[in-house]
């Protein structure tokens, strides 16, 4: 089987600093694989490197066997892939059902023609796509939302709402950048639940997340980051009972 | 049939259409006709610009550029060149389109005040341009232009038409033109903003980062409307030269161009007829504050900026706010 993200030797310097330096390793189709790691230990720049958003100093990134050293962020979500992130990036000036239904852009291609006119073409496939949004909101459990303005909505539901707009993409490998973050006990209990569910259905995760609860309960694999270095990488028991990790992050 | 309409997206175009249907009762003489005449025009510019501005999020401050371009284009081709206004119009559109796109392409790269000071810089080049070409445009001194005109029919301020039996002015009839124009400009840019071409642009004013990595191509988006708001703007530039018979390098000018983009701030960025109602209030305003006289620019920049200092959303999404929150505390103080 081959693997779905393929990271090797992946080096990013910000000036002299190495935020990531000589990380590898390799994701396959349908896994829940976490990276973890202390506070810039690079696990954000990593996700930024993987999703195109900057370009590495060195390595190669495969997606799906192709390397994506030349692709924009637009080309690597034509591919399947799609994110959220940790300091969200939602449109403020849409309602909340219009940033999920953003998510179904490249599905929903319209020639100007059509679109200055209203062709009853169009008005179908925004019929379709609203619906497709309105259901995947549900999903996210951010459904009593529909039109509220994305600037009116609280933080827990608004890290929903990118969910679901990352999902509305029909992504074959969803990147989501510290999803607990913010959340109450409740809110996370039910994200995990979300992302189990994403991943039952097909979905490769990757997922950088501090709330050790959530990640060893649910991950099939972790990386573990410090100062950009892999420190270590495996199952949720090795990474467990691995002493380096133990010594630099579990603390005991 | 009315009710239906009143309920659907399109209630602010039948809002709009209503007024224009109804204004002729309150003008009384041909000046208040070209005032109104010129006004529709001009919203209809800014409608376009409105789309750059408001929805992508992206400044123009050259615009008038664009609105000079498709002016003098109509001007050389229909008065020097004896072309059909009708042919003129679209050839200068597309024209202009090209030149936006070329222009576009390099300097929509940038952002904030380097895009305003590239866009400026363009704005500036056409002027320069119009007013050194004296072969071509006349210079300084300007040019004439022929009425609008199709198949042989023309449409001239100073003729006489019958409109169903009716017998109505040149000016009047200008007045219709022009109001068709200005709802059919209206009815695009609706649909092109409700729609995914439409999301696209709005998120690369809400995240540019959350637009690509959903699968947004931002740059070629910003062309994109780029190129629209030219074509509107050349367009629209085209009817003006019909309509005033007569252009200067002044409708290229940097005052222009301030002058769209502050119709668009002041009546509501991101709303469609919020900046309609922009390029009224500005339109008219010199005509109130004439009485003023030398104090006329005073009070004009002293409007401007109370406006902008006690209503930083612009007019209309100001005025929305503020009676749905006075009626849904009547219909809180009855229940």
């Amino acid at each position: 089987m081959t693997a779905l993200v393929e990271v090797k030797g992946l080096d990013k310097a910000f000036g002299g600093v190495h935020a990531v330096e000589g990380v590898s390793f390799s994701v396959e189709a349908g896994q829940v694989y976490s990276v973890i790691g202390p506070n810039g230990a690079g696990k954000t720049t990593l996700f930024n490197l993987i999703t195109g958003l900057y370009t590495p100093t060195k390595g190669e990134i495969l997606l799906n066997g192709e390397s994506t050293a030349k692709l924009e962020p637009n080309e690597l979500a034509e591919r399947g892939m799609c994110r959220t992130f940790q300091q969200m990036q939602i449109c403020m000036n849409m309602t909340a059902i219009e940033n999920v239904m953003l998510g179904r852009h490249l599905q929903l291609r319209s020639s100007l023609f059509t679109t200055l006119f209203r062709l009853p073409s169009l008005r179908r496939n925004e019929a379709a796509a609203r619906k497709r949004a309105a259901e995947l909101m549900e999903y996210v459990g951010c459904g009593e939302y529909l039109d509220t303005d994305a600037s009116a909505m609280s933080y827990g539901a608004l890290k929903r709402l990118e969910i679901a707009r990352a999902l509305a993409a029909e992504p074959r490998v969803i990147l989501l950048d510290e999803p607990a973050a913010g959340l109450n006990a409740v809110e996370t209990a039910a994200l995990e639940d979300l992302i189990r569910k994403i991943a039952d259905q097909g979905t490769t995760v990757m997922l950088v997340e501090h709330d050790m609860k959530l990640v060893m309960g649910i991950s099939d694999r972790l990386l573990v980051l410090n100062y950009g270095r892999v420190l270590a990488e495996g199952s949720p028991e090795e990474i467990r009972q691995n002493p380096d990790v133990i010594a630099a992050y579990l603390g005991g | 049939m009315l009710n239906n309409l009143m309920q659907s997206r399109l209630r602010g175009l039948v809002i709009l259409a209503l007024i224009l249907l109804i204004l002729p009762v309150f003008l009384g003489n041909p000046f208040h006709y070209e005032l109104v005449t010129q006004m529709a025009i001009i919203a209809a510019t800014v409608v376009g610009l409105n789309l750059l501005v408001g929805f992508a999020g992206q400044i123009s401050l050259g615009h008038a550029g664009f609105f000079g371009l498709g002016a003098y284009f109509t001007g050389i081709a229909t008065g020097t060149y004896g072309w059909p206004s009708v042919p003129a119009l679209v050839v200068g559109a597309i024209v202009v389109g090209f030149i936006a796109w070329i222009v576009g392409r390099p300097i929509l790269r940038l952002k904030g005040h380097y895009l305003s000071m590239a866009t400026l810089a363009v704005g500036f080049i056409i002027a320069i341009i119009l007013n050194n070409e004296r072969a071509l445009t006349g210079g300084p001194d300007g040019m004439p232009v022929p009425a609008f005109e199709v198949f042989g029919w023309e449409l001239s301020a100073f003729g006489s038409y019958s409109l169903f039996g009716i017998d109505i002015e040149g000016f009047q009839a200008w007045y219709i033109f022009a109001s068709v124009v200005l709802l059919v400009a209206v009815w695009f840019a609706l649909n092109l903003i409700e729609s995914p071409i439409g999301r696209a642009l709005r998120s690369v004013h809400g995240s540019e980062v959350a637009a690509s990595v959903v699968g947004v191509n931002t740059a070629k988006y910003k062309s994109l409307v780029f190129v629209i708001s030219a074509v509107y703007a050349s367009l629209m530039g085209s009817l003006y030269a019909h309509f005033q018979g007569f252009i200067t390098p002044a409708v290229a000018s940097f005052e222009f161009s301030i002058l769209f983009i502050t119709m668009v701030v002041l009546g509501g960025m991101g709303s469609t007829f919020g900046v309609i109602l922009g390029a009224v209030v500005l339109k008219l305003l010199p005509q109130v504050l004439a009485d003023f006289q030398e104090l006329e620019h005073v009070m004009f920049g002293l409007i401007l900026m109370l406006t902008m200092i006690f209503m930083p959303k612009g007019l209309l999404p100001t005025l929305t706010i503020f009676f749905s929150k006075r009626m849904r505390r009547k219909a809180g103080g009855e229940a």
